[in-house]
């Protein structure tokens, strides 16, 4: 759980306070601190007096948009067929096997999230990551686990 | 049937400087630039094609102190990317583009909607939307460009879906009519455009109508960039004139074992080897967006079907029933007739949902959930079932 | 006018009219599952379906408007074939335990699957693969995810007809459901338990949390004493429940079938809200007083009434601030159970402890409300089971009751008198005009100054209503009130509560004394009230409660022949010690998600 302290109020004044004002405020609280808490989506509906359970679904609509814990690296791995065909699986299986955890979970030490996600657009380099927003691509195990190793030393 | 050969083509990526361009066009008229837009004959390159100029002619004809002109880049179509490459590569030319539209539609601000999936290429866009937004006040011109991204939501590449996005609901979309033209964003007539529609639509005012119309076929002019991927030894992106047909297109980029190419992404066509020859990618054949995905033999089509469905009943908004249920029922019925829990003749109620999904479904995701769906089983039934 | 053709009919409807009603004005009947006359067009279910000449694709024609020349077909074999996949598909998500379900035969799912998809279903069923959630945690109602098929009508009353949106669509795909914020139980959040949701779920994913099982249970328990009351709404739509036409008043038959049902005591909300009057109109003319005369800036102006639970869990979520404002006067109901187990159990010499308190309400929140710990002022639970309108019909089919055919009966003595002020507490403006007509006599010792004592300006379905009543001819104590103008504001539906606090909390409302009730009309839209609801069925019943108050020999509260005894004979007068140790309440600050 992290704080949203002023930050809620921070994007609103940044964003604005109407309906619209929504997404742009949502998204740059999970750029900051990875998914929204229930606090920071009681505050979003504060500010822009609207009701809680709208942020909430309108938040669940979009996958970037995480209500859960996610980690601060989310590892997003494109599943649809391109990579599906060019050895995604493999990719997965390092990823499990270096973080040990399984696809959906977060690490214990809340540093990495490992999720599947749907076309990324990156089919000709298949198969492709996301972590955070930053695309891999034309992955083999051995560069994934390189990729990987990197992060676990920022 | 008018055919082309394949025919690569510089257009979208040629390197040009918008400014020459866009004096020219701030001196045209609304309706002059529509005209020109008109006898190209250049329809949307997102998927739908509806034909450009109408949508700016009619767009034009509402009158409404505030209009707005989209740029649709919430690319997410399985199997195209060139969305992305062109915005990485020419992006002054898609705001020029998008600054030309407003021109014709009397629209003096544009929005980008990016896909939250490229977000990194943000930064570097913001650079050069702020030269862009130098160089056209030099010019004498006010038009103002800002960018609103996605979060990851197939649906809100469709127009109306992305207008709620943008006003910060749910993606999902709305009931035609009205259509955008007369109450899109914030309930204002609303041009929405796909990015290589807009750059194609600047080149247009560079080269002319006339120019234009040399390449392609009577019902698909010019050229399109397409995206390439699968079982191919040359993926990536390619600008081709329209009107070739698949065979063509195999010869080029399949890798000898082609037996398949799905046309137009999980919501496009797949053609079987035996009708590679006979069907040209258009308007006159398989239309599609840019996404071209080759199977080779080894490729299992129902695989491909099963993920695709997945992504389908994952990426449906959820409102409208057809779609909503029809996708998990299309989905676990594949699954029940290949794991022999459910007779394969299954499959000819599934193909009946599919065909009513088409026609009942609110938006055109789930109208075109049975494309694919149909034309894998109606090709590949034996794959679907043993 | 636009032309068009249906079913190859002419018709000519007014620019804007959608295609289902042009249909409609030809008698022509298109089926419908998400469209709601009290709603926004939504055109998500798809059920509509029709063939427009022409067209690619089938229209929705609850959401498409009529246009010139338009030719429509409302019955191809490809809108059948549409149609019927559209049901079996909502079949199959839909956990059809139809034998089991509270609404077995009212269901309009079940209504088009007779029509559209007997026999052999064609889809795979859905429901066994998913988890869904049951959510029995409201006091008042059951929200059961496993019979939901996203019309989305609750979301869009909880959000058009009530701002509350205390659920609202979330996920996507097939994970796309209705919930609360992050699915937290429903007792825990916003909601109001207003039952509006209830009112106009098409199939059994919202119904009432029912008692009757409670109920039968203390009746036929030979140490219980059962009492039960009936609110003023009940007895203009419980009809409607039984064979008849909306707006029937049922007054005489409904006490006797409770009678025959076997309750002890027959007795009448009515009562208690004549009682309601003489301590909410003292609380405010003595508000009034501290605040004009004495300079008390203490006192919280306009005075806000507070018979209706589910405006009071509005405004203890929304606008808590304000809490100061609402009437400390409980609600007729609790009014009326805190009597029963003192006044009452004293009166007819009964152990309290052995009296079970029934309540007959035409809503839902009532349950919550009574469930409420403030509401133990008699030492035990006030009143112990409240049934809404539809489980009282429930009842009376299952004793086998011919209805129709019962001898009209008299509620019992003691709590059980009624005045024509009370009657109208039913509908919206009503406790206003009752406490005009009693509080008006107080000050100026006559009648207030309309014809008949009907105050048509704070009548009538407008959703925010204001009138001014100019008070002259005081009487000595009320002096201080010569020439002074009472201004008053009604709303009903908590969307225009919601106009009215927001003007209140902006310092823009001028009002001394604002009545709001929670639902559309008043208690008459309860949540509790027979489905379906519609503005004619709402004003066909508002009709019927002033045609009951014009019926009645007494019809201001203070001429209550059982109010002025129990003043008398155990209250002593109007907020009282005793009063307020029984009749009034305090409400307490919720969380606004």
């Amino acid at each position: 759980m992290y704080q949203v302290g002023n930050l809620v109020k921070e994007l609103s004044d940044k964003h604005g306070r109407l309906r619209e004002s929504l997404m742009p405020i949502l998204q740059e609280i999970v750029q900051k601190h990875n998914y929204l808490t229930d606090e920071a989506m009681v505050e979003v509906a504060r500010e822009l007096d609207i009701s809680a359970a709208e942020v909430y679904g309108t938040a669940s609509f979009y996958t970037f948009l995480d209500t859960q814990v996610k980690g601060k690296y989310v590892i997003r791995v494109c599943k649809t067929i391109t990579c599906s065909m060019k050895g995604k699986s493999d990719i997965i299986q390092t990823l499990e096997e270096m973080l040990k955890i399984k696809v959906g979970e977060t690490t214990a030490d809340k540093q990495f999230s490992l999720i599947e996600t749907n076309c990324i657009g990156w089919c000709h380099k298949a198969p492709a990551i996301l972590i955070n927003e930053m695309p891999y691509t034309e992955l083999t195990p051995e560069k994934v686990s390189e990729i990987i190793k990197d992060y676990m030393q920022k | 049937m008018e055919k082309k050969g394949l025919n690569k083509v510089d257009l979208i990526f040629e390197k040009i400087e918008p400014k020459e361009v866009l004096i020219k066009a701030f001196k045209m008229t609304s309706a002059e630039i529509i005209q020109n837009i008109l006898e190209s004959g250049l329809k949307g390159r997102g998927g739908a094609g509806f034909p450009t100029g109408l949508k700016w002619k009619y767009t034009a004809a509402e009158k409404s102190s505030e209009k707005y002109i989209i740029c649709n880049a919430d690319e997410g179509e399985p199997g195209t990317f060139k969305d992305r490459e062109i915005l990485d590569r020419v992006s002054n030319k898609v705001h020029g583009g998008m600054a030309i539209a407003g021109k014709a539609i009397g629209a003096k601000n544009g929005i980008v909607y990016l896909r939250g999936e490229y977000r990194y290429l943000l930064p570097k866009l913001m650079i050069e939307l702020e030269s862009f937004h130098k160089m056209i006040k030099e010019i004498g011109y006010e038009f103002n460009i800002e960018y609103r991204m996605g979060s990851g939501a197939y649906i809100c590449g469709e127009e109306s879906a992305l207008f709620e996005s943008i006003e910060g609901k749910r993606g999902e979309p709305r009931n035609k009519p009205p259509y955008p033209t007369v109450s899109g964003l914030f309930e204002k007539p609303t041009s929405i455009n796909n990015v290589e529609t807009l750059v194609t639509a600047m080149m247009i005012l560079q080269h002319g109508a006339k120019n234009f119309i040399q390449y392609g076929t009577k019902d698909s002019r010019g050229s399109k960039v397409f995206s390439v991927s699968g079982d191919t030894p040359t993926p990536g992106i390619f600008e081709l004139e329209l009107g070739m047909t698949v065979q063509q297109f195999v010869n080029e980029f399949g890798d000898g074992d082609t037996k398949a190419v799905q046309v137009g992404g999980a919501s496009g066509f797949c053609v079987p080897r035996k009708k590679f020859a006979e069907t040209i990618i258009g308007f006159e054949g398989v239309p599609t967006g840019g996404s071209m995905k080759l199977f080779n033999s080894s490729r299992s089509m129902y695989n491909v079907l099963h993920n695709y469905l997945e992504f389908f009943t994952e990426e449906s908004c959820g409102q409208c029933t057809p779609c909503r249920v029809g996708c998990q029922q299309l989905l676990l019925g594949v699954e029940k007739v290949k794991k022999g829990e459910a007779k394969s003749t299954y499959l000819t109620e599934l193909v009946k949902l599919a065909d009513t999904m088409k026609i009942a479904a609110k938006c055109g995701l789930g109208q075109s959930v049975g494309n694919a769906f149909k034309s894998i089983v109606g090709n590949f039934r034996e794959e679907i079932i043993y | 006018m636009i032309n068009l053709l249906i079913n190859d009919q002419k018709v000519s409807v007014q620019a804007g009219t959608t295609v289902l009603a042009a249909a409609k004005k030809l008698k022509i009947n298109i089926p419908t599952l998400c469209n709601h006359d009290d709603l926004c067009v939504a055109g998500n279910c798809r059920v509509c379906v029709v063939e427009q000449k022409g067209a690619r694709t089938l229209i929705a024609s609850c959401a498409t408007p009529a246009s010139e020349g338009m030719e429509i077909h409302t019955n191809t074999l490809k809108v059948r074939n549409a149609r019927k996949h559209i049901v079996e598909l909502l079949l199959s998500e839909h956990r059809a335990d139809c034998t089991k379900c509270y609404k077995n035969q009212n269901c309009e799912l079940q209504t088009l699957a007779n029509e559209f998809a007997f026999g052999d279903h064609i889809f795979l069923d859905l429901v066994e693969n998913k988890k869904y959630n049951i959510d029995r945690s409201s006091p008042s109602f059951i929200k059961d995810d496993s019979k939901c098929i996203r019309c989305q009508r609750c979301v869009r009353t909880c959000s058009e007809l009530q701002y509350i949106s205390a659920i609202a669509v979330a996920n996507k795909g097939a994970h796309q459901k209705i919930s609360s914020f992050h699915d937290r139980p429903m007792s825990h959040v916003v909601c109001t338990n207003c039952g509006q949701c209830v009112n106009r779920c098409p199939t059994g994913a919202l119904v009432e949390k029912t008692y009757i099982d409670q109920v039968w249970d203390a009746i036929y328990d030979p140490d219980k004493h059962v009492v039960v009351q009936t609110a003023p709404a009940v007895r203009v739509a419980l009809g409607e429940d039984l064979g008849y036409d909306p707006g029937e008043r049922v007054t005489g038959k409904m006490v006797n079938a409770l009678r025959q049902l076997g309750f002890n005591s027959v007795l009448d909300t009515d009562f208690s809200a004549d009682l309601t009057i003489m301590e909410e109109g003292t609380e405010l003319l003595v508000r009034l007083k501290k605040a004009l005369v004495d300079g008390d800036k203490k006192i919280s102006l306009p005075m806000f009434t507070s018979c209706s639970p589910g405006w009071i869990k509005f405004i203890e979520h929304k606008y808590p601030e304000f809490l100061p404002n609402l009437s400390t006067c409980k609600s007729p109901q609790q009014m009326f159970g805190a009597l029963a187990k003192t006044f009452y159990a004293k009166k007819r010499n009964i152990d309290p402890s052995k009296i079970v308190s029934v309540s007959i309400m035409p809503c839902t929140a009532k349950k919550f409300e009574a469930d409420r710990p403030e509401m133990r002022s008699s030492g035990f639970k006030d009143v112990d089971y409240v049934l809404t309108t539809r489980e009282l019909a429930v009842m009376i089919k299952q004793a086998g009751l011919d209805f129709r055919n019962l001898e009209e009966a008299k509620c019992d003595s003691i709590m059980g008198d009624s005045t024509g002020a009370a009657v109208i507490f039913g509908a919206t403006g009503g406790v206003m005009e009752a406490a005009l007509r009693t509080a008006y006599e107080i000050v100026t010792g006559r009648e207030v100054p309309f014809g008949n004592l009907n105050i048509t300006p704070v009548r009538g379905m407008d959703g925010v209503k204001e009138a001014t009543i100019k008070i002259e001819g005081c009487v000595d104590d009320w002096k201080f009130l010569e020439g002074a103008e009472l201004k008053v504001a009604i709303a009903h539906g908590l969307v225009n509560a919601n106009k009215i606090m927001k003007k209140v909390r902006e310092g823009k409302a001028p009002y001394h004394f604002v009545e709001i009730m929670a639902c559309p009309g008043g208690c008459i839209g309860g949540g509790g009230q027979p489905i379906p609801t519609n503005m004619q069925i709402r004003e066909k019943r508002m009709k019927a409660i002033y045609a009951e108050d014009e019926h009645m020999v007494l019809r201001k509260s203070h001429e209550n022949p059982d109010v002025i005894a129990i003043y008398k004979e155990f209250l002593d007068k109007p907020n009282s010690h005793k009063s307020h140790e029984l009749l009034h309440t305090h409400y307490v600050e919720r969380d606004n998600y």
